[in-house]
């Protein structure tokens, strides 16, 4: 009986020739990321070797990732202490993968990640924090975890009593109308088959769709898979994959392309065709709330956000600014930007991208994760409603548990700051 | 016999157990006065300590769904509370197992704010109304790790287990 990508990457992992769903295993881990909440981490950490007599070490330095994203730069003295704390264990510890906050090497630990070269097909990537998801779009097996469980890892360096996911095969085919995408897609199947309807499962990706999909558009969907309450998201790599490591990563070691076995074991599989998707929308408040936009068109919005781990990159910033240039945001309309990295920043400053967004009075802010979940920046005022590229709809989710939150794509969130209101980008802003 | 003093809907995320913007605390002991703080009445009297300690908070699918801070667990053991939800987000269990949160997913329950539960090893009885559901048992994975009394006890005697470097 053959396996499943993740089953394969798990057996590498734990040193054995097989295994299924439902074995419990403790596999190798080969990155194991952390942003601010590295502080309790470290707490914990500490914790594991109290009274012991044994001296507190990190299993292996090297393959620890901490990323400053969440409130950058910090937003109170308690954030700057804690992120302090932080910068003097990495010294202490030699943990080399230390993204600081900078405008030059600094972001979101789901962009600075695969963008470092960080991941890679095939391996296991542990991070505390929920859309580690994300790392799936390049063939690995990355899900989150919580900080104590991370404390373990650094410990450790294996994951304990992990229990082999169960997968669901989703196959899209077909190819998308213009200015339908990615983010349309998974709200799409997010909607199918609801919040919970891949708790404790993967999802594995296949189909033209996504054979010809760029890896910015599949870590929107691995990013995403968690809203279906997924384990992890996974698109077996393949030449996109090993094109992305090469190119944009700079990495120039050997890959190896963990593929399924033809006769590998599914839960289940969906099939999706994409030809004639609209453009969705999740609404409050829950994330499988989703409806085609039409049925929300014309909702005023008091403020737009495109930015983010799921949309803050390049081709995201790109398609808000072919629609923004030479018109304004509505008035009694705020546009907030932020790019999910220093490098993204860069060249969408470079390309005139940020100049465009900026003559059309969109904010640009420095990447990170602030806005999307209110710790920082773009806080909703009461009764009012955002719409956003972001992740999550949950009350309370951008600050304020009156305000309401859309979730919509790149070119929805853009035209809709033009008019003020829900606008289906098709129809022109 | 345990009360219940909470009951909530199904998909109830950690944004609203614990709101981001509280996610600079982060130590067990200064979480707990963050607990469902947008529900100022309930978050009033967990502070005020009218909720004594073994209530139980009852939960309908998906609970803990969203982000993983663990804040929103730790801030629920803070108050000692007990939760009964129809289904668990992932990650949210794993935080609850590994801190020691008494977490028990019943598929079917039902409750009301001040009924009175007795809960026993494969099922709950609610003596207020009478009706009984079945406990599933939490994955099997996971015992181990509630047996040592949570993960930090559990991965400090693996790693007393291995030679000293």
């Amino acid at each position: 009986m053959g396996m499943t990508v993740v089953e394969k990457i798990l057996a590498r992992a734990s040193g054995q020739a097989v295994v299924k769903a439902g074995d419990v295993l403790e596999p190798k881990v080969d990155l194991a990321m952390s942003h601010e909440n590295a502080a309790l981490v470290v707490n914990q950490f500490l914790e594991i070797y109290k009274d012991t007599g044994r001296e507190a070490r990190v299993w292996d330095p090297s393959r620890v990732a901490i990323i400053f994203d969440h409130r950058v730069p910090a937003e109170s003295p308690k954030t700057a202490t804690n992120q302090k704390k932080v910068r003097e264990f990495v010294a202490r510890h030699t943990i080399s993968k230390f993204h600081d906050i900078r405008g030059d090497l600094g972001g979101i630990c789901h962009q600075i990640l695969p963008e470092s070269g960080y991941v890679r097909p095939g391996a296991v990537v542990v991070g505390t924090d929920s859309h580690t998801t994300s790392h799936g779009a390049l063939g690995a097996f990355a899900f989150g975890i919580g900080a104590t469980e991370m404390a373990s890892v650094w410990t450790l360096g294996y994951a304990v009593n992990i229990e082999v996911p169960a997968t669901i095969k989703v196959v899209v085919n077909g190819t998308f109308p213009r200015l339908v995408g990615p983010k349309d897609l998974i709200l799409y199947l997010i909607g199918k088959i609801s919040s919970q309807g891949a708790n404790f499962r993967v999802i594995e990706f296949h189909g033209d769709t996504i054979r010809h999909m760029s890896t910015s558009g599949r870590l929107v969907l691995c990013n995403m898979s968690v809203e279906a309450g997924a384990t992890s998201g996974i698109v077996p790599a393949d030449q996109e994959t090993v094109a992305y490591i090469r190119e944009e990563a700079g990495v120039t070691d050997a890959l190896d392309l963990v593929q399924p076995d033809a006769d590998a074991v599914y839960e289940q599989t969906m099939t999706i065709d994409v030809s004639a998707l609209e453009p969705q929308t999740a609404c409050p408040h829950t994330v499988d709330n989703v409806k085609p936009l039409g049925a929300v068109a014309g909702t005023r919005v008091h403020q737009i956000v495109i930015g983010s781990c799921t949309n803050g990159r390049l081709d995201d910033i790109e398609v808000a600014a072919s629609l923004l240039r030479g018109k304004k945001v509505a008035q009694n309309t705020r546009m907030l930007v932020f790019p999910a990295s220093g490098r993204i920043y860069q060249r969408a400053l470079e390309r005139g991208y940020l100049a465009d967004l900026m003559r059309a009075g969109a904010v640009v802010m420095n990447p990170g994760c602030g806005p999307c979940l209110g710790v920082h920046e773009g806080a909703l005022g009461d009764g009012e409603v955002a719409l956003s590229t972001t992740n999550r709809n949950f009350k309370g989710r951008m600050g304020n548990p009156t305000g309401e939150v859309y979730l919509c794509s790149p070119a929805v969130a853009a035209a809709s700051a033009v008019t003020g209101v829900i606008t289906d980008p098709r129809k022109g802003a | 016999m345990a009360q219940v003093v909470y009951v909530v809907e199904d998909d109830i995320s950690t944004d609203v157990i614990y709101p981001g913007r509280y996610m600079a605390t982060v130590l067990p002991t200064e979480t707990p006065q963050f607990a469902f703080v947008d529900d100022a009445a309930f978050n009033g009297k967990l502070k005020s300590r009218q909720i004594p300690p073994g209530s139980v908070l009852v939960a309908g699918s998906n609970f803990g769904c969203g982000s993983s801070r663990e804040q929103a667990v730790s801030t629920l053991k803070g108050h000692e509370l007990i939760i009964v939800a129809r289904s668990v987000a992932r990650i949210f269990m794993q935080n609850s197992i590994n801190l020691g949160l008494r977490l028990i997913v019943a598929p079917g329950i039902t409750a009301a704010v001040g009924d009175d539960l007795v809960i026993e090893e494969h099922r709950i009885l609610n003596t207020t109304s009478g009706a009984v559901f079945p406990i599933e048992q939490l994955p099997r994975a996971r015992q181990a790790i509630v047996e040592a009394g949570g993960l930090i006890a559990y991965t400090k005697r693996r790693m007393l287990d291995r030679p000293a470097v």
